[in-house]
């Protein structure tokens, strides 16, 4: 994505609390239309990275740059909403500014949740939840969406569908992403960088590569590198009984995804041949 | 028709619960009753130090509370004592305070009992008007930051990530929270202008499905149990002010029951 407009530039970033650095010397940018991923451990500073990027913390080292008039959507990690306030999903939407009745409907289309429009929030699922705050991003037509663990309280199968829905959302919309995760397989497939954090970047890059570096091994074991690699192979297979094409694969952006299907059907998925093709296509 | 001292009553009643109502709704959302509580007991203080100072009542009630609330903010922030436990020490203690204050001043012979209970039967067609004035200012002052303040009590991340500011909003709250106390006052009096803010609010809660309309629903309730409470108080002859803090918890009760939405 050379050539894409930086949203956000975060240089030389540390957040310290109670005289300890929660994180430190954090480097990162998102440019548009890209999907960026923080992964790292509990209590790694995935979140303090997101609030000091949002300006809700002061950064104590660095700075933190969102370019001119960049508009951000958020989805907070989490959101608990008391029973005590009654509102509705379409009230939620339009809590921060005026949108009209349609486009909150095409904005919860968007997401797949404009049935629940009149439901009070306090009575939805998780997964139904976290849709509907992405539903609330999209309707500021953001610049740069920033997700907070969007797939908390969301069961395996509907992980997988609200990081499809999230990759369709950077193609159509061409924004950039900053997701965060501490589940691993899953959501490396869908990035086209990982940042891996543990109050420090410990390494950033195609999720390829990430998966192979040993500091992400240090971090996460061996076992998640064998997870990656047995996700993609699912995938594949879903792409190959269906035949359909996934999402990330007829996006135009190909040349930026180390998607495992555009290598090959005729490769078997085992490690060795991970190794070989792994950092090929990232020259972008 | 204004002659009439109970025809005076029923107004300035009314048109204090028609601005608690909207007002205690976000009392209720942020759980910031006992925090009105402290502002409301400080209001004698406050009338104390009106007196002394030579200024007008009003303002020195507007005063001391938004002061005894930033004051609590500060506290809080030092993170060494639980906010219970100084909501408490500053409630009781501004209380003592006004109650020695006005003590001392013997010359002034208040009613106290009217200020702590409320005198609304005493009311003044000045009153009245002030009532209605200040209460129309305060109910637009919150119009103006009624979204702006709901998104920061739905998620106060999310509404600063998107850009709205919190510090203001939250003080203009509290100063929208000091006026009120300055002009229910006379109605129910300092010991019991929280119930006009919450009780209503709370009634509300379970025929509403947005907050506009709670605020709404709020402010029906509130005066409907103004001038129940007033009509009960002048057939019974019980007190004015509590008898419409207890108009309030019957409709409270009836809200209950009528809701779709209470559980058991």
């Amino acid at each position: 994505m050379s050539g894409a407009r930086t949203l956000v530039t975060a240089t030389g970033l540390g957040i310290r609390r109670a005289g300890r650095w929660l994180v430190h010397d954090i480097d990162l940018q998102v440019a548009a239309g890209e999907i960026v991923t923080l992964i790292g451990p509990n209590g790694g500073g995935k979140t303090t990275v997101v609030r000091a990027l949002l300006g809700l913390l002061a950064p104590d080292a660095g700075t933190v740059r969102l370019a001119d008039g960049v508009r951000v959507g958020y989805v907070p990690q989490k959101l608990q909403i008391d029973r005590v306030l009654p509102l509705t999903v379409a009230r939620l939407m339009t809590m921060t500014g005026h949108h009209k009745r349609a486009a909150v409907r095409a904005a919860l289309a968007r997401t797949g949740v404009e049935e629940l429009a009149e439901r009070p929030v306090q009575y939805l699922s998780g997964g139904e939840f976290q849709r509907v705050l992405l539903a609330r991003a999209l309707l500021r037509a953001p610049d740069l969406l920033i997700l907070d663990e969007p797939v908390q309280g969301v069961d395996y199968s509907g992980e997988a569908d609200l990081y499809e829905l999230i990759a369709h959302i950077r193609d159509d919309e061409g924004c950039g992403i900053l997701l965060v995760s501490h589940d691993l397989h899953v959501v490396m497939a869908a990035t086209d960088r990982v940042v891996c954090l543990n109050q420090h970047v410990c390494c950033t890059g195609a999720p390829r590569e990430v998966a192979r570096h040993a500091e992400y091994r240090r971090l996460f074991g061996p076992r998640a590198v064998e997870a990656y690699a047995l996700y993609e192979h699912h995938h594949d297979h879903a792409h190959d009984l269906h035949g359909h094409t996934l999402p990330l694969d007829g996006s135009g952006h190909s040349h930026d995804h180390p998607h495992p299907n555009s290598h090959g059907h005729g490769h078997d998925h085992d490690h060795g041949h991970d190794h070989d093709h792994g950092g090929r296509r990232h020259a972008g | 028709m204004l002659d009439d001292f109970f025809v005076r009553a029923l107004l300035a009643a009314v048109g204090v619960a028609l601005f608690a109502g909207p007002l205690g709704c976000f009392v209720v959302w942020r759980r910031m009753a006992y925090f009105g509580d402290t502002m409301a007991h400080s209001a004698l203080l406050g009338v104390g130090l009106g007196f002394l100072l030579g200024i007008d009542m009003i303002v020195g009630v507007v005063s001391v509370a938004f002061a005894v609330a930033l004051l609590l903010v500060a506290l809080q922030r030092t993170g060494l004592t639980a906010t219970d436990t100084l909501l408490g020490i500053l409630s009781h203690s501004a209380l003592s305070l006004g109650l020695i204050l006005v003590s001392l001043m013997a010359w002034l012979r208040l009613d106290l009992m009217g200020f702590l209970f409320g005198d609304v039967l005493a009311v003044t067609a000045a009153q009245v008007g002030l009532i209605w004035a200040g209460g129309a200012v305060c109910l637009a002052g919150l119009a103006l930051i009624w979204r702006p303040l709901l998104a920061l009590t739905v998620s106060e991340d999310l509404a600063r990530a998107e850009g709205v500011p919190s510090l203001r909003h939250r003080l203009a709250f509290m100063l929208l929270m000091a006026a009120v106390i300055a002009i229910a006052m006379k109605v129910v009096g300092i010991l019991l202008i929280t119930s006009l803010l919450i009780i209503p609010a709370a009634a509300a809660r379970g025929l509403a499905r947005t907050p506009e309309q709670m605020a709404v629903i709020a402010a029906a309730t509130g005066a409907v149990a103004a001038a129940g409470g007033l009509l009960a108080s002048l057939h019974l002859d019980t007190p004015a002010g509590p008898s419409i803090v207890v108009a309030a918890l019957v409709l409270y009760g009836l809200s209950l029951a009528a809701s779709p939405l209470a559980r058991a």
